[in-house]
C-alpha cells in the first residue's frame, strides 16, 4: 500500500527543502507524527498536524490548497500516505512527501529545533496552572525557569517557599545562618519536629524537595551584609524579603536596585502584617518610602517579638502570589501601593507609595550608587543596644 | 443642602459649620505605638486638618507625641501619615485638610519576619 501510494504522489530530497530555509519561500512543511515524536525534535519551522488528523486540521496549517505542501514523518513511509490523501482527498494541487523523514534529515547534519515541553509529570502535577489562562503553558514555563531567593526561611520564608516549591518555581535560593528551635515551630511551617537543630536552609531544603523534587535549592548559610550581598542576590530574578531587621532592609533595598531586581517586601508583627513590592524604577524603592530609620526605641526589630503564628502564614502566602503574579506578568502586581493587614479587627487596607524624585538612592542611575554608599545605616550594635 | 448654601448664614449652618470645623476622624494605630495609646488600635481625634487631629491625638496621649513630632513640630520622617490611602506629604502635609469620616493611617517603618 505505501509502494502504491508512493507512485502516485511526488517525493522529494531533503536536501532540497533544507535549501529552501530560512523562508522556503512559501512552501509549508508539515510534520505528520504524533505529538510525543514532534516534541522530541522536529525540522525548524515546520507545522504540526498528526496524520490522523490531517483531514480536521490541514487547513489551520496550510490555508492554500494551491500553495507548495511538503509533508515529512520519521522514514517518509507516513508522509506519503498524508501526501495521498491531501492529493486525492482534499484537494491540494501541490503535495510531496520528504523522502527519509526527519531520520535523513538528522542523518544529513541538518538543524532541528528541540521544543520546549512539560513532562507527562509536570502536565499532571501543574495541571491546576495549566488550566488558569492567566498561567497556562507559557506561564508555566516562565515559573520552571524563574530564579527566586528567599532571605529567611523563617516565619514568612516559610510558607512561600513552600508554595513556590509548588508551583513549580525553578531555583528556589535561601539565605539563612539560623538553626531550627523548638520556639520556631508555631509559625515556621517549613521546618519539623524532627529537624530542631538542624540548619534552616538544610531544613528548608528538605521541606522543598519533600513537596517538589524538581526545583533546585541554593543554600546560603549566612547573613546577607555589605561584603556578600551583591554576589548572592545577582541572578536571581525576584526577591522575597522577610528579613527582622532595618539595616539589612537598606542594603537590600540600594543592592537591589542597583541591580534592578524586584523585592516582594513584608513585615509582620503581632496580629499586624504589611506588605509592598519594590520594582526598581518602576515604583518607589524602600527609601523612597523611609528615607531615615526610625530611633531604636520605634524599631522592635532587635530582640524578639510576639507574633500569632497564623500571621506570617497569610502574609508570607501574599508574598508567594505576588512572586507568582511577577514571574509570569500576570495581573497587576503590588507596586506603588502598600497592603496593611490587622488581624484583630479583620481589615486590610491599601496605601498609595509614590516615589521620591529626590531619593538617596531610586533617583540616580544604578551605575551611580557606590559599594560606599550601599546600605549606609547608623551602627547596628548601638542602634539594637539603645533599644534595651 | 444645595438651597441652604446660598442663603446667608443662619444660626443653624453656623452650628452645622462649627461641627465640621470639629470633625471627628478615626487615626489608625500602628503596633509599635499601640504602648502609647494604652493598647487602643483605633483612636478617633478631632480636628479640621491632620496637623490639629494628630495633635488631639498627642495631647490625649502625651507618649505618642515625641514619637510622632520632632522638635520644630513637624512630622518625623520616619513616620509617614496617610489621609485614607494618600501620602499627606504629597497633600498638604500637616495642612492637608480632613473632614469627619475620614481615616488616618500612621505607618512608622516596620520589620521583622520571623
Amino acid at each position: 500500500m505505501i509502494r502504491r501510494a508512493k507512485e502516485q504522489i511526488t517525493e522529494v530530497d531533503p536536501g532540497e527543502i533544507h535549501d529552501l530555509l530560512p523562508d522556503r519561500n512559501g512552501t509549508v512543511v508539515v510534520d505528520v507524527r504524533e505529538q510525543q515524536e514532534f516534541e522530541q525534535s522536529h525540522i525548524p519551522g515546520a507545522k504540526h498536524v498528526p496524520r490522523g488528523h490531517l483531514e480536521s486540521r490541514i487547513e489551520g496549517a496550510a490555508g492554500d490548497k494551491a500553495a507548495r505542501v511538503v509533508l515529512y514523518c520519521a522514514s517518509g513511509n507516513r508522509s506519503a500516505l498524508a501526501a495521498r490523501t491531501l492529493q486525492e482527498e482534499l484537494g491540494y494541487e501541490n503535495v510531496e512527501s520528504m523522502t527519509g523523514g526527519i531520520t535523513l534529515w538528522k542523518d544529513r547534519g541538518y538543524d532541528v529545533e528541540v521544543p520546549r515541553s512539560l513532562t507527562a509529570e509536570q502536565r499532571e502535577r501543574y495541571s491546576r496552572h495549566l488550566l488558569v489562562p492567566e498561567i497556562g503553558f507559557e506561564g508555566q514555563m516562565k515559573l520552571l525557569d524563574a530564579k527566586v531567593l528567599l532571605l529567611g526561611a523563617g516565619g514568612l520564608g516559610s510558607p512561600t517557599a513552600l508554595y513556590l516549591a509548588a508551583a513549580g518555581v525553578g531555583t528556589i535560593g535561601i539565605v539563612d545562618d539560623d538553626v531550627v528551635d523548638l520556639s520556631n515551630l508555631q509559625r515556621q511551617v517549613i521546618h519539623t519536629n524532627d529537624r530542631i537543630g538542624m540548619p534552616k536552609v538544610d531544613s528548608a531544603e528538605q521541606g522543598i524537595q519533600d513537596i517538589n523534587p524538581g526545583v533546585e535549592v541554593v543554600k546560603h548559610q549566612t547573613r546577607l551584609d555589605a561584603s556578600n550581598i551583591m554576589e548572592i542576590i545577582e541572578g536571581y530574578d525576584v526577591i522575597v524579603d522577610g528579613v527582622d531587621n532595618f539595616p539589612t532592609r537598606y542594603l537590600l533595598n540600594d543592592a537591589s536596585v542597583r541591580l534592578k531586581i524586584p523585592v516582594v517586601s513584608a513585615s509582620i508583627l503581632g496580629f499586624d502584617g504589611q506588605l509592598s513590592v519594590f520594582a526598581p524604577y518602576e515604583g518607589p524603592c524602600y527609601r523612597c518610602l523611609y528615607p531615615t530609620p526610625p530611633p531604636a526605641e520605634l524599631a522592635p526589630s532587635c530582640g524578639a517579638n510576639g507574633v500569632l503564628g497564623a500571621l506570617p502564614g497569610i502574609i508570607g502566602v501574599l508574598q508567594a502570589i505576588e512572586v507568582v503574579k511577577l514571574v509570569t506578568g500576570s495581573g497587576e502586581p503590588l507596586i506603588g501601593r502598600l497592603l496593611l493587614y490587622e488581624a484583630l479587627g479583620t481589615t486590610f487596607t491599601n496605601l498609595k507609595l509614590r516615589r521620591d524624585p529626590d531619593c538617596p538612592i531610586c533617583s540616580r542611575d544604578p551605575g551611580e550608587i557606590s559599594d560606599e554608599e550601599m546600605g549606609v545605616f547608623p551602627d547596628y550594635e548601638a542602634f539594637c543596644a539603645a533599644a534595651g | 443642602m444645595r438651597r441652604w448654601a446660598s442663603f446667608p448664614t443662619t444660626r443653624r449652618s453656623a452650628r452645622l459649620q462649627a461641627r465640621l470645623s470639629r470633625a471627628v476622624s478615626t487615626v489608625k494605630i500602628p503596633p509599635v505605638l499601640r504602648a502609647s495609646t494604652g493598647g487602643e488600635r483605633e483612636v478617633s481625634a478631632e480636628g479640621s486638618n491632620v496637623g490639629e487631629v494628630l495633635n488631639s491625638l498627642a495631647d490625649r496621649h502625651p507618649d505618642t507625641k515625641g514619637q510622632l513630632f520632632g522638635e520644630d513640630g513637624a512630622l518625623n520622617r520616619y513616620v509617614n501619615v496617610y489621609l485614607n490611602d494618600e501620602d499627606v506629604r504629597v497633600l498638604d502635609g500637616l495642612e492637608t485638610a480632613v473632614k469627619g469620616e475620614d481615616t488616618l493611617v500612621i505607618l512608622p517603618a516596620m520589620a521583622g519576619g520571623r
